[in-house]
C-alpha cells in the first residue's frame, strides 16, 4: 500500500485531457521523481495530485485516505507540503515572516520548526530578516521549499526545484532534498533534469503525453538503454 | 537676526504648519486608497465619498450628543461622536463589497470594471449624503479653537509673526501619528496582518498557505472604513464640512498614492506630504519672508508666488505625470501592472 | 432576430418619449432636450470609441468637451485689436520661450551625459520658467485691462463658428496625444486618473486665464450658424406661415430656430457614426478589437499595442472636443465654471455603459436615454415626492425636506441606474455585436 497513491489520473484544465490513465505511486519515506519531455504533463500530474486541477476520472489517495474530493488546502492539513515552480515566495516579506506565512495553519507554537529549517538551511539563518525578493534564485528556493516545511508535511511535493538555477545550486538542493528524506520525509518531484534527479530517485516515472511510459527504481532507468537515449542524451 | 527669526516664524504659521496638517490629511485618505489596491487590485474611486459619509455620519451624532448638552471641552464634540461614523463607513463599506464589490471579483472582472463600479457607488453616495444632509456648509468644530493663539504668541515673544496652531490641525497630525503606528504595529507583528501582506504580495501562494481570503477583504475594508471615516471628519474640523468638497480631493489623494507607490502603505504616507509640501509651497507667496531677509532696495514688488493658488491641483498633477515618467512603481516600489 | 428588432424598438422608445414631453410640458422644451440629446450622443460616441476599440477609460471627458468650447470663442469672436496691441507680442514672445525651453530640456535628456542630467533639466526648466513668466506677466496684465468689462482679452479669428466644430476636434486631438504619450501603456487606472487631472487644469486654466477667454466672466453672445429668433419673428414670410400653422411668431421662432440646430447635429452625428461604424469593419477595426480583446497575444505578433491604443485614444478625444464645440455654439456662451465632472464625464460615461459597451449606435441611445433622464429626473422627481407626500400636510418638515432634495435624486438614479446595468445588463441595451 504505496503512501501517496494518484490512481488513473484522466483529466486536463477544462479542455482537451492532459493525463491519460496516469499512476504515481511514492512509499513511505521514499523520494520519488516524475520525468519525461516538456509537455508530458508532469507538472499536471502533480497538481492534480494536490487538487489543483479537477480528474475526470481516478482517484488520489494519502496514507490509504481517498482524498480525491479535498481542496489543496484541505490536503495541505492532511499532511501534503507542495512548492511551486515560481511565484513560490513571498518577494516583499522577511525569510522569517515567509516561513511564518508557511505555518499559517497551524495553532501550536512554531518555533521549534523554524529552528529545523534554518537548521537544515544555514543560509536561510543568516538571512532571515531580509527580503525574500534580494535573494538568489537558489536561496529563494531554498525559503521555498522552507516554508513548505512549516507545516511539518509528511509529503513534500516539488514542481521543478531547479528550474533555472546553476549547476552548484542545483547539487546543493538535491543534497537538502536527501536530507529531507532522511527525517522521513516521502518526497515527489518533478524535473527537467532528468539524470540528476534520477540518481537520487528510489523510483521513477517517465511520462509522455500525459501516459506512463517507463516505471522502474531510479538506477534502473538510468541504465535503461531507451531511456537514455531519448530522455538523457545518450 | 530678530528679521530672520521673523522670517522662520511666518514659514512654519503659513507653510509648514499648513503644509503638515494637509499632508496628514492626504496621507489618510491615500493610506485608504492603497489598502484597497493592494488586496482588492482596483482604484477606488468612491473613497472621497466614503470620506464625506463618515464624516457627515460623525456630524449628525455630534448634533445629537450637542443637543443633549455632552461636552467634552476644550476638545471639539465631534472626536467623541467620531466612533459612531467610524462604526457607520465600516458597515458601509461591508457593505458595497457585498452588494457591488463581490460579484466582480469572483468573477475576476478587469480592474476597470471595478473603478467604473466604484464611479457609480460615488454617484450614488454623492446624492445620499446631499439628501440626508443637505448641501450647505457645515461648522463642525467647537470647543477651545487654538491651542496657540497667534496674538498670544506675539505677546510672548515680542515677534511681529506669530504662530498660531489650531486644535483641529494639532489634533489631525497626533491621530494621524497613532493611525500610523498602530495600522504598521497591525501589518508588521500580528499574524493578520502579515496574512494581509502576504496575500497582497502573492494571491495564489497566500491561497495555499491556507490564508482566507474572505477574511482578509474583510479587514481592508474594515480597515479602510475606519481611515475614511477619520480622515474625512478631521478634514470636516479643519476646513468646514460641506458634500462637495471631498470629490476634488481624489486627485491629491490618488496623486499621493501613486507617488509612493500604489499597494505600498509607507508609500502612501510619504506621497501624502510630497504633495501636500509641493503643493503649498509652490502656491505661496514670498514676498513677506523675502522683504524679511533681504535689504529695503531689494524688497520684491509682485506677490512672488510660483503658481496662483488656483492652480493647487495643477502641483498634484504635474508631479504624478513626473512620476509617471521617470519612475511609475513609485517612490517605495508599488505594483504597476 | 430579436437583435435586430431590438434597435429601432428602442429608438422609437426614443422619439415617443421626447414627443410625450412635447405634449405634457411644450414642443420648444422637447427640441432643446433633443438637440443636447444629440450633443451627448456624440460624445458618448467620443468615448465609446476609446473604450469598445481599446478598452481606454477616459475620465477627463469634461476636459476635452472643454477645449472644444474654447475652439468656439478662439475661431468665432472678433479679434480685440487694442489687446492684440497691448499684450500680444508679450504672450507670443512667452511662447517662444516655452519652446525654446522644451528644445533645450530635450536636447539635455539626449546629449547629456552623466552625472547631473536630471538637474541640469531642472535648472533648465526653472530658468525658463522665471524667464517665460517675466515677459508673460506684464503682457497679461496688458491685455486684461482693455475694457475688461467687456473685452478683456485677446479676442478669436472671426471666422464662422461652424469651423470652431473641426477646431475644436483638433484642440482636443492635441492634449490627448500628450495625455497619451505619459499614461498609455500603463494600467487602465493610470489613464484614468491621468485624463481626471488633465481634465481639472484644462478647466483650472480656463477659469483662470482671463486673457485667452475672459475667465470666469464668460464670453457670450458668440455668432450663430442659424438664423435668431427675433429675425425670423419680423420676417413676413415667417409671420404667415405661423399664422397658417396656428401658431405665433414668437412660438414658432423658437421652435424653427431649435430644428435648424437639430438638423445640424443630427447630420455631424450621423457623418461621425457612419466613420465609426466603416473604421470598426475595416481592417483596422478588426485589428483594434484583436487588440482589445488579447494584448497579450496581439504584441507578440508584432503589432505595436501603444501606438494603437494612442491613435484610438486620439480619435475619440477629438470627436468629444467637436462635441464641445458643438455644445457651446448651441449655448452661444461660453461659461468654463459650468465643465464640471459630474456633468460632463461621469454622465456621459453612463450613457456609453447603458447603451451598449462598445457598440457606436448602442452609445448613441445610451445618450439620448440618460441625458433625457437626467433632465426629467428633477420634474419627475418633484413629482414622485408629490405623489409620495401627498398624504402628509403642507407644513410637514420631512414633506419639505423630500421636496427639497428632490434635486439630489439625478445624482442618485443615475449612480443606481450605472451599477445596475453594470451588474445585471454589463452588454448594456444594444450589445455589441459578435463579428
Amino acid at each position: 500500500m504505496s503512501f501517496l497513491t494518484g490512481e488513473g489520473m484522466t483529466g486536463g484544465y477544462g479542455g482537451a485531457d492532459i493525463l491519460h490513465d496516469c499512476t504515481i505511486a511514492v512509499e513511505k519515506g521514499e523520494i520519488a521523481v516524475v520525468v519525461g519531455p516538456n509537455g508530458a504533463g508532469k507538472s499536471t500530474a502533480m497538481k492534480a495530485l494536490f487538487g489543483m486541477l479537477d480528474l475526470r476520472e481516478g482517484q488520489v489517495a494519502l496514507d490509504g485516505e481517498d482524498i480525491s474530493g479535498l481542496t489543496p488546502q484541505a490536503r495541505v492539513r492532511k499532511g501534503m507540503g507542495f512548492v511551486p515552480q515560481t511565484s513560490n515566495v513571498f518577494t516583499s516579506m522577511t525569510v522569517e515572516e515567509n516561513l511564518e506565512m508557511g505555518a499559517f495553519i497551524r495553532d501550536d507554537p512554531i518555533a521549534e520548526t523554524m529552528d529545523q529549517v534554518f537548521a537544515l538551511f544555514p543560509v536561510l539563518a543568516e538571512k532571515r530578516a531580509q527580503p525574500a525578493g534580494e535573494l538568489s534564485g537558489g536561496q529563494r528556493q531554498q525559503v521555498a521549499v522552507g516554508r513548505a516545511l512549516m507545516t511539518q508535511p509528511q509529503v513534500l511535493m516539488l514542481d521543478e526545484p531547479t528550474a533555472g538555477v546553476s549547476p552548484i545550486v542545483m547539487d546543493e538542493l538535491f543534497d537538502r532534498i536527501i536530507e529531507i528524506a532522511r527525517t522521513g520525509i516521502t518526497i515527489l518531484i518533478v524535473e527537467q533534469n532528468a539524470r540528476q534527479a534520477l540518481s537520487i530517485a528510489d523510483k521513477g516515472y517517465v511520462l509522455v503525453q500525459g501516459r506512463n511510459r517507463f516505471t522502474d527504481t531510479g538506477a534502473a532507468l538510468l541504465a535503461n538503454p531507451e531511456v537514455r537515449k531519448s530522455f538523457l542524451g545518450g | 537676526m530678530e528679521d530672520v527669526t521673523n522670517a522662520v516664524i511666518l514659514i512654519l504659521n503659513f507653510l509648514f504648519v499648513p503644509g503638515l496638517t494637509y499632508g496628514c490629511q492626504l496621507a489618510l485618505g491615500a493610506l485608504g486608497v492603497t489598502l484597497v489596491y493592494g488586496i482588492l487590485r482596483f482604484s477606488n474611486f468612491a473613497h472621497g465619498e466614503t470620506m464625506s459619509f463618515g464624516a457627515m455620519i460623525s456630524i449628525l451624532a455630534m448634533w445629537w450628543l450637542q443637543a443633549h448638552d455632552v461636552s467634552i471641552a476644550p476638545l471639539p464634540t465631534v472626536l467623541l461622536a467620531l466612533p459612531v461614523g467610524i462604526g457607520a463607513t465600516i458597515l458601509l463599506c461591508l457593505a458595497m463589497d457585498r452588494w457591488v464589490y463581490r460579484f466582480y471579483r469572483r468573477r475576476k472582472s478587469q480592474p476597470v470594471i471595478l473603478l467604473i463600479a466604484s464611479i457609480g457607488l460615488m454617484f450614488l453616495m454623492n446624492g445620499l449624503i446631499r439628501f440626508a444632509i443637505g448641501p450647505d456648509d457645515r461648522v463642525v468644530g467647537d470647543g477651545e479653537r487654538f491651542i496657540i493663539n497667534a496674538r498670544e504668541f506675539r505677546r510672548a515673544t515680542g515677534l511681529a509673526e506669530g504662530l498660531a496652531i489650531k486644535t483641529s490641525q494639532g489634533i489631525t497630525v497626533v491621530v494621524t501619528v497613532v493611525l500610523v503606528i498602530a495600522l504598521f504595529w497591525f501589518l508588521n507583528r500580528t499574524r493578520a496582518g502579515k496574512s494581509m501582506r502576504a496575500y497582497s504580495d502573492n494571491e495564489d501562494l497566500a491561497l495555499l498557505s491556507g490564508i482566507n481570503p474572505d477574511r482578509v477583504v474583510m479587514i481592508a475594508w474594515i480597515l479602510t472604513g475606519a481611515l475614511a471615516a477619520i480622515a474625512g471628519t478631521l478634514y470636516g474640523l479643519d476646513k468646514s464640512y460641506k458634500p462637495f468638497v471631498y470629490l476634488p480631493l481624489l486627485l491629491p489623494i490618488f496623486a499621493a498614492a501613486i507617488v509612493g507607490g500604489l499597494g505600498n502603505p509607507l508609500g502612501a504616507i510619504a506621497g501624502g506630504f510630497v504633495i501636500a509640501f509641493s503643493e503649498v509651497s509652490i502656491t505661496f507667496a514670498y514676498r513677506k519672508f523675502i522683504a524679511y531677509l533681504v535689504p529695503e532696495s531689494w524688497e520684491p514688488e509682485g506677490l512672488v508666488q510660483l503658481l496662483s493658488t488656483d492652480y493647487k491641483v495643477a502641483v498634484s498633477f504635474v508631479i504624478l505625470v513626473l512620476v509617471l515618467l521617470v519612475r511609475p512603481t513609485g517612490i517605495f516600489k508599488g505594483r504597476v501592472l | 432576430m430579436i437583435q435586430a428588432n431590438r434597435k429601432p424598438l428602442l429608438f422609437a422608445a426614443m422619439l415617443v418619449l421626447l414627443a410625450l414631453v412635447g405634449f405634457m410640458q411644450s414642443w420648444s422644451l422637447a427640441l432643446a432636450i433633443l438637440n443636447l440629446c444629440l450633443i451627448s450622443a456624440v460624445m458618448a460616441l467620443g468615448a465609446n470609441i476609446q473604450w469598445g476599440y481599446a478598452g481606454l477609460f477616459n475620465a477627463g471627458v469634461m476636459g476635452f468637451a472643454a477645449l472644444g468650447g474654447l475652439a468656439g470663442v478662439l475661431v468665432s469672436t472678433p479679434p480685440v485689436t487694442a489687446a492684440w496691441a497691448a499684450g500680444g507680442a508679450g504672450i507670443l514672445k512667452s511662447g517662444g520661450v516655452v519652446l525654446v525651453i522644451i528644445a533645450a530640456v530635450w536636447f539635455v535628456m539626449r546629449r547629456w551625459r552623466p552625472p547631473f542630467k536630471g538637474a541640469v533639466a531642472a535648472l533648465v526648466i526653472a530658468v525658463g520658467f522665471f524667464a517665460a513668466r517675466a515677459v508673460f506677466d506684464p503682457a497679461v496684465e496688458a491685455i486684461e485691462a482693455v475694457e475688461s468689462a467687456k473685452t478683456g482679452y485677446l479676442g478669436g479669428l472671426g471666422l464662422p463658428i461652424l469651423f470652431s466644430w473641426i477646431v475644436g476636434g483638433i484642440f482636443a486631438a492635441g492634449a490627448a496625444w500628450v495625455v497619451g504619450k505619459v499614461a498609455l501603456g500603463l494600467r487602465s487606472d493610470y489613464l484614468a486618473i491621468a485624463t481626471l487631472g488633465i481634465s481639472e487644469i484644462i478647466v483650472a486654466m480656463l477659469k483662470n486665464e482671463d486673457w485667452l477667454a475672459r475667465g470666469v466672466k464668460n464670453v457670450s453672445g458668440l455668432p450663430r450658424p442659424v438664423p435668431y429668433e427675433v429675425d425670423l419673428q419680423q420676417a413676413a414670410w415667417f409671420q404667415s406661415l405661423a399664422n397658417s400653422l396656428g401658431s405665433t411668431p414668437i412660438d414658432l421662432s423658437s421652435i424653427a430656430v431649435k430644428l435648424c440646430y437639430a438638423a445640424l447635429f443630427t447630420v455631424v452625428l450621423l457623418v461621425i457614426l457612419w466613420f465609426s461604424e466603416t473604421a470598426l469593419r475595416s481592417p483596422w477595426g478588426r485589428m483594434m478589437r484583436a487588440i482589445r480583446d488579447n494584448a497579450v497575444a496581439a504584441g507578440a505578433m508584432g503589432k505595436d499595442v501603444t501606438k494603437r491604443h494612442l491613435q484610438v485614444f486620439v480619435l475619440g478625444s477629438a470627436v468629444i472636443g467637436m462635441a464641445g464645440a458643438m455644445l457651446t455654439t448651441l449655448d452661444g456662451q461660453f461659461t468654463p465654471a459650468s465643465y464640471q465632472p459630474l456633468r460632463f464625464t461621469f454622465v456621459i460615461w453612463v450613457m456609453v455603459i447603458v447603451g451598449g459597451s462598445g457598440n457606436n449606435l448602442g452609445a448613441v441611445l445610451g445618450g439620448f436615454l440618460i441625458w433625457f433622464f437626467w433632465i426629467e429626473a428633477e420634474p419627475i422627481g418633484l413629482w414622485l415626492m408629490d405623489v409620495l407626500t401627498a398624504g402628509m400636510a403642507e407644513d410637514n418638515p420631512v414633506r419639505a425636506h423630500l421636496l427639497e432634495s428632490a434635486a439630489h435624486m439625478r445624482l442618485m438614479t443615475m449612480g443606481l441606474i450605472l451599477l445596475l446595468v453594470l451588474r445585471f445588463t454589463p452588454r448594456g441595451l444594444i450589445p455589441e455585436e459578435k463579428r
